[in-house]
């Protein structure tokens, strides 16, 4: 191992990493979204709307990441949808994370007791308040973790985002084994800066699922 | 008359070749969740353990190969643990030993959480009732251990399926592979066949993984140990 070399090759994996946040933050946070609407479409059971999303939610479950991407990049240019990098690689991970958040979420919301919130509402909470101090506090809570699963489980998909040309850390890492040779060092980086990114998180989740247990169910 | 993209994978036997790349994918899957069901089951199991050393080690290795992506597991593979151990791997066997090496942690995570799950009231009602500690293990704990895994391990086949469209980046020939050959190929003839071709492939992904999903929620529920209320 040339030491001398980790350290030239440090900011190329710098940016690299900044870059796999980045996508993998926004398309995290475009999943959540997708995944609140579908939950909540098919919690409340909205006519035709739920079956669209159910079609949805079994499409993007049982295809790769890799496979979506190459659909979206090299396919829908020919209907005249060109997109970015960026957006195509964002686009794919709301497409692939939005159906596990949509579960996540829809199974946090089935597992609370209907007791619960028929307690609430005969004690004379309206049906708003119930659903924001008896019901979510209690869904968000079962399902917390799921939903931090997700979050670690879509970090580590951005790993094929290389594939649409983003120079995220495999990208880099490829590049220098393909350009120099230097196959160890740029492993090494790779390695490292995935654990740095993914352990925090990772730990994180286990502290945060513990914490809001605890402020779910009391002492 | 245009061309239409669909046609080119009937041209010749392009969509025979796509199959066949289909099947690589396929194979790797398949060789890599018997070979994860052959040691996840004894890691499990040896999870459970009391001993701290064999929880600390497990727990390591476990906690790393699910940390990391696949993808930088078998880059690491492939391209350093072969150049230290100086042998020459395909990516088709590279992509086997690293999808065991995931698939038996994922797996041994499984067992061990079908094993510990099983409340201890069971057991002591099987040693109440006058059953010997094999029986109890046989006719008490395994079945219901069982019935909670198999619908997990099922799902891990789809996991492992969806995971093969990796080794693509490896230089594996497989079915993205040769859709892309298919589209380059026919790049003048057919110039929006890359729609079409890629969209047959994620088809075909879906075609095989659908039914997997299916039988694991089938299974899910069947064996359900707690009746589900019909909603």
């Amino acid at each position: 191992m040339e030491f001398e070399l980790l350290g030239e090759y440090l900011p190329l994996f710098a940016r690299a990493a900044w870059l796999t946040l980045w996508v993998g933050l926004t398309g995290i946070a475009c999943a959540i979204v997708v995944g609140l609407v579908c939950a909540v479409v098919q919690h409340f059971r909205v006519p035709i709307a739920r079956q669209l999303v159910s079609v949805y939610i079994e499409l993007s479950r049982n295809t790769p990441l890799v496979v979506q991407l190459f659909f979206l990049y090299f396919g829908l240019p020919k209907l005249g949808i060109v997109l970015p990098s960026t957006t195509c690689a964002i686009v794919g991970l709301a497409f692939l994370g939005g159906s596990y958040m949509a579960e996540a979420i829809r199974s946090g919301l089935e597992a609370v007791d209907d007791g619960q919130s028929q307690s609430a509402l005969a004690l004379g909470l309206t049906r708003g308040l119930t659903l924001r101090h008896v019901v979510l506090p209690q869904a968000v809570a079962l399902a917390m973790p799921a939903f931090t699963a997700n979050i670690i489980f879509l970090i580590k998909e951005t790993s094929v985002v290389s594939i649409v040309a983003l120079p995220d850390l495999m990208y880099v890492a490829k590049d220098l084994i393909g350009t120099d040779y230097n196959t160890r060092e740029a492993l090494t980086l790779l390695v490292a800066f995935y654990l740095v990114i993914l352990l925090p998180i990772s730990l994180g989740a286990a502290k945060l699922e513990k914490k809001v247990r605890y402020a779910a169910f009391g002492s | 008359m245009q061309l239409s993209g669909l046609d080119v994978l009937f041209q010749g036997t392009n969509f025979l070749r796509l199959l066949g790349g289909l099947w690589v994918a396929a194979r790797i899957a398949l060789i890599s969740m018997v070979f994860s069901v052959i040691f996840g089951v004894p890691v499990g199991v040896l999870m459970t353990s009391k001993n701290r050393v064999i929880q600390v080690v497990t727990r390591v290795y476990l906690e790393f190969v699910r940390i990391m992506p696949q993808l930088v597991l078998l880059f690491v593979f492939y391209f350093y643990v072969t150049l230290i151990l100086r042998v020459d791997l395909s990516g088709e066997v590279s992509a086997i030993i690293v999808f065991t090496v995931w698939g038996t942690a994922e797996l041994a995570d499984l067992v061990r959480g079908a094993i510990t799950s099983i409340p201890a009231h069971q057991y002591e009602t099987g040693y109440a009732l006058g059953l010997t500690p094999l029986q109890v293990q046989t006719h008490i704990v395994l079945p219901q251990s069982v019935r909670r895994l198999i619908p997990a391990a099922v799902n891990l086949v789809t996991r492992m399926i969806k995971t093969t469209s990796l080794v693509v980046l490896i230089g594996v020939v497989e079915v993205l592979k040769i859709a892309q050959q298919i589209i380059d190929f026919n790049r003048f003839e057919y110039p929006d066949a890359s729609i079409w071709v890629y969209a047959v492939v994620f088809a075909l992904y879906f075609i095989i993984c659908y039914p997997i999903s299916l039988l694991a929620r089938g299974l899910e529920k069947k064996w359900a140990l707690t009746p589900q209320p019909s909603r």
